[in-house]
């Protein structure tokens, strides 16, 4: 498989990265070098093999319902790029 | 510098011939003398390093001192640090000042030990060379116009040049024991889910694993006792009892099986490091090992696989910078959408973007089976074939990269040339074992050569052990740069 520049802009918009005309092409040809290495685990006969998502067979842990966390809005909002009244500030969505 | 092991430094600091101060002000004054040009470090604050270093003396003096506290120590720039930048080597937290501290971090103040900086790295672990990093490319200390590895590569160039005792790692696919073979030091990986993820910015969550690095195995042993322990904040920490990775320190290697996986000493291997592994293997035959060939076959699909769950599992990890709770944000936008797509564009570089869109393909609607779903299955396969090989042997031992440190700028271009550097590490990642990495000789240029071991799931105590009775038997590990002396 090839990915075209429009494939490119298509995933990049996926992943909300604005990428220019210039960037696609340019990555295009880097990613298609990469899935070409990707493409040799396809021959590779998988049936009845289960997939491993995870090095150790864990199993999540259940925690008692109670309040642990303190309330550190504040220093959390400190380092916040636009706040104001305890709310993280961002371009209107709704009119 | 003289021995700076830390059980020595520590028997020091216990005897009180030296103060963690003036410790840590030795420390200082290398690291203003040299990083300028290794560029080792990102950040450094002497004033808060000697505030935590007089509270060791503190500790000290009361007499509540442990095995390590006053010994100072460098950490990358991955783990956040409460009141100190944490960038992750990237634009997109170059203002970033985190609120609470990482559990490795937490753990390292609980034992007193002072952090002298935060260390360079590629941006978001991604990358085998420290080239990617926003704050500048790493110099190897071995020669300062080749790269140290990647991607702990701050802490691995700070360590050989002595401008710490000790650094905290990284090792998503061979983070820790790339760069320690780079530069002449011991890295360590350990079992998958020992060392809690708590405030270690996510990379591949199910492959990340934070770990020691330091000149030798025994100083690893002793910082692994700092760093592992259960951690109710990282669901995938494990609840065992404590270990004492120092206890196989001093034993005998008698009858120890080593697998030499047939796999790892095949094509593509620089003739010098191949030769310096094979003296690696008489020298722990001597010492009373016994050899077995093994086979990992499926471990030449590791590359392929990794670059499908490694990007995958970052673009979804990745997404929560979008410039809205910190960090940066792009100061021109149209629009919410817009604000997302700028400052993710402005903030993140080349590399970066590449694996976020590599993950986002894969994990896209009609290709999820194809890539994720695969990539999976042969995860599965190669885990499978160490569990078949620890059935006849107790450690596997192989070179920890193909080659020694190269120049900078020479794969910069070319990606896949790139991510090949970690053919022999990524296995182990995605198997979730132990590895760890230990000089074991010189190329004709200088350069470090380094010997691969993994081990069983937590092995760690035994696999120190080998390396420590290899280090007992030769000096590899306490040759130090001749330029930086």
């Amino acid at each position: 498989m090839s990915l075209s520049p429009d494939d490119v802009k298509r995933i990049a918009r996926l992943a909300r990265i604005e990428t220019s005309d210039a960037e696609a092409q340019a990555t295009q040809a880097q990613l298609n070098t990469i899935f070409d290495l990707i493409a040799t685990m396809q021959a590779v006969d998988t049936r009845g093999i289960a997939p491993m998502a995870h090095a150790q067979e864990v199993f999540q842990r259940l925690r008692d319902d109670a309040v642990t966390e303190t309330d550190r809005h504040a220093a959390f909002q400190a380092i916040a790029p636009a706040v104001e009244n305890g709310l993280y500030l961002v371009p209107k969505v709704i009119e | 510098m003289s021995d700076t092991s830390l059980s020595t430094l520590a028997a020091q600091l216990a005897a009180k011939q030296v103060s963690s101060r003036e410790l840590a002000q030795t420390y200082l004054d290398r690291i203003a003398a040299l990083n300028p040009s290794i560029n080792a470090f990102i950040t450094v604050d002497p004033e808060k390093t000697l505030l935590e270093a007089a509270a060791a003396d503190a500790l000290i003096a009361a007499g509540q001192a442990g095995p390590l506290t006053g010994v100072p120590i460098a950490h990358k720039d991955i783990f956040c640090t409460d009141g100190w930048l944490t960038t992750c080597g990237s634009k997109m937290l170059h203002n970033f000042v985190a609120p609470y501290d990482a559990h490795v971090i937490q753990r390292f103040k609980a034992a007193g030990m002072p952090s002298l900086g935060k260390t360079n790295m590629d941006e978001f672990a991604m990358g085998s060379s420290n080239e990617t990093s926003y704050y500048g490319a790493v110099k190897n200390p071995w020669d300062t116009a080749r790269v140290p590895g990647g991607s702990s590569g701050g802490a691995a160039a700070c360590v050989a040049a002595r401008m710490a005792p000790a650094a905290t790692g990284t090792d998503t696919g061979g983070s820790i024991r790339q760069p320690a073979a780079f530069t002449g030091i011991t890295g360590l990986k350990p079992t998958y889910g020992l060392v809690s993820r708590y405030g270690m910015i996510a990379f591949a969550s199910s492959l990340d694993q934070a770990g020691p690095m330091a000149p030798s195995a025994e100083d690893c042993a002793l910082l692994l006792n700092v760093m592992t322990g259960f951690d109710p904040n990282d669901s995938t920490s494990l609840e065992r009892d404590k270990e004492d990775y120092t206890r196989d320190l001093g034993k005998p290697l008698t009858g120890l099986r080593v697998g030499l996986p047939r796999e790892f000493f095949a094509e593509g291997l620089n003739n010098e490091v191949a030769a310096a592994v094979d003296a690696a293997v008489e020298e722990l035959k001597k010492l009373g090992a016994t050899t077995v060939e093994i086979s990992l076959a499926n471990s030449k699909l590791a590359i392929p696989v990794y670059y499908v769950l490694a990007p995958a599992e970052a673009s979804s990890n990745l997404s929560r910078f979008d410039g809205v709770r910190y960090g940066y944000r792009a100061p021109d936008y149209a629009s919410l959408d817009d604000m997302y797509c700028k400052t993710r564009a402005q903030g993140f570089g080349a590399e970066v973007k590449r694996r976020i869109l590599i993950g986002a393909y894969v994990l896209s609607h009609g290709y999820y089976d194809a890539y994720y779903l695969q990539a999976q299955k042969i995860r599965r396969l190669i885990a499978d074939d160490f569990n078949e090989a620890f059935k006849v042997c107790d450690v596997i031992l192989g070179p920890t990269a193909p080659g020694t440190a190269f120049k900078l700028g020479e794969k910069s271009d070319d990606p896949v040339e790139m991510y090949l550097n970690d053919l022999y590490t990524i296995p182990a990642n995605l198997a979730g074992l132990p590895g760890m990495s230990l000089p074991c000789g010189f190329d004709s240029q200088g350069l470090p050569i380094g010997l691969q071991l993994v081990g069983n799931y937590f092995s760690e105590a035994k696999m120190l052990n080998v390396a420590h009775q290899y280090q007992r038997a030769t000096d590899w590990h306490t040759r130090q740069p001749e330029a930086l002396q």
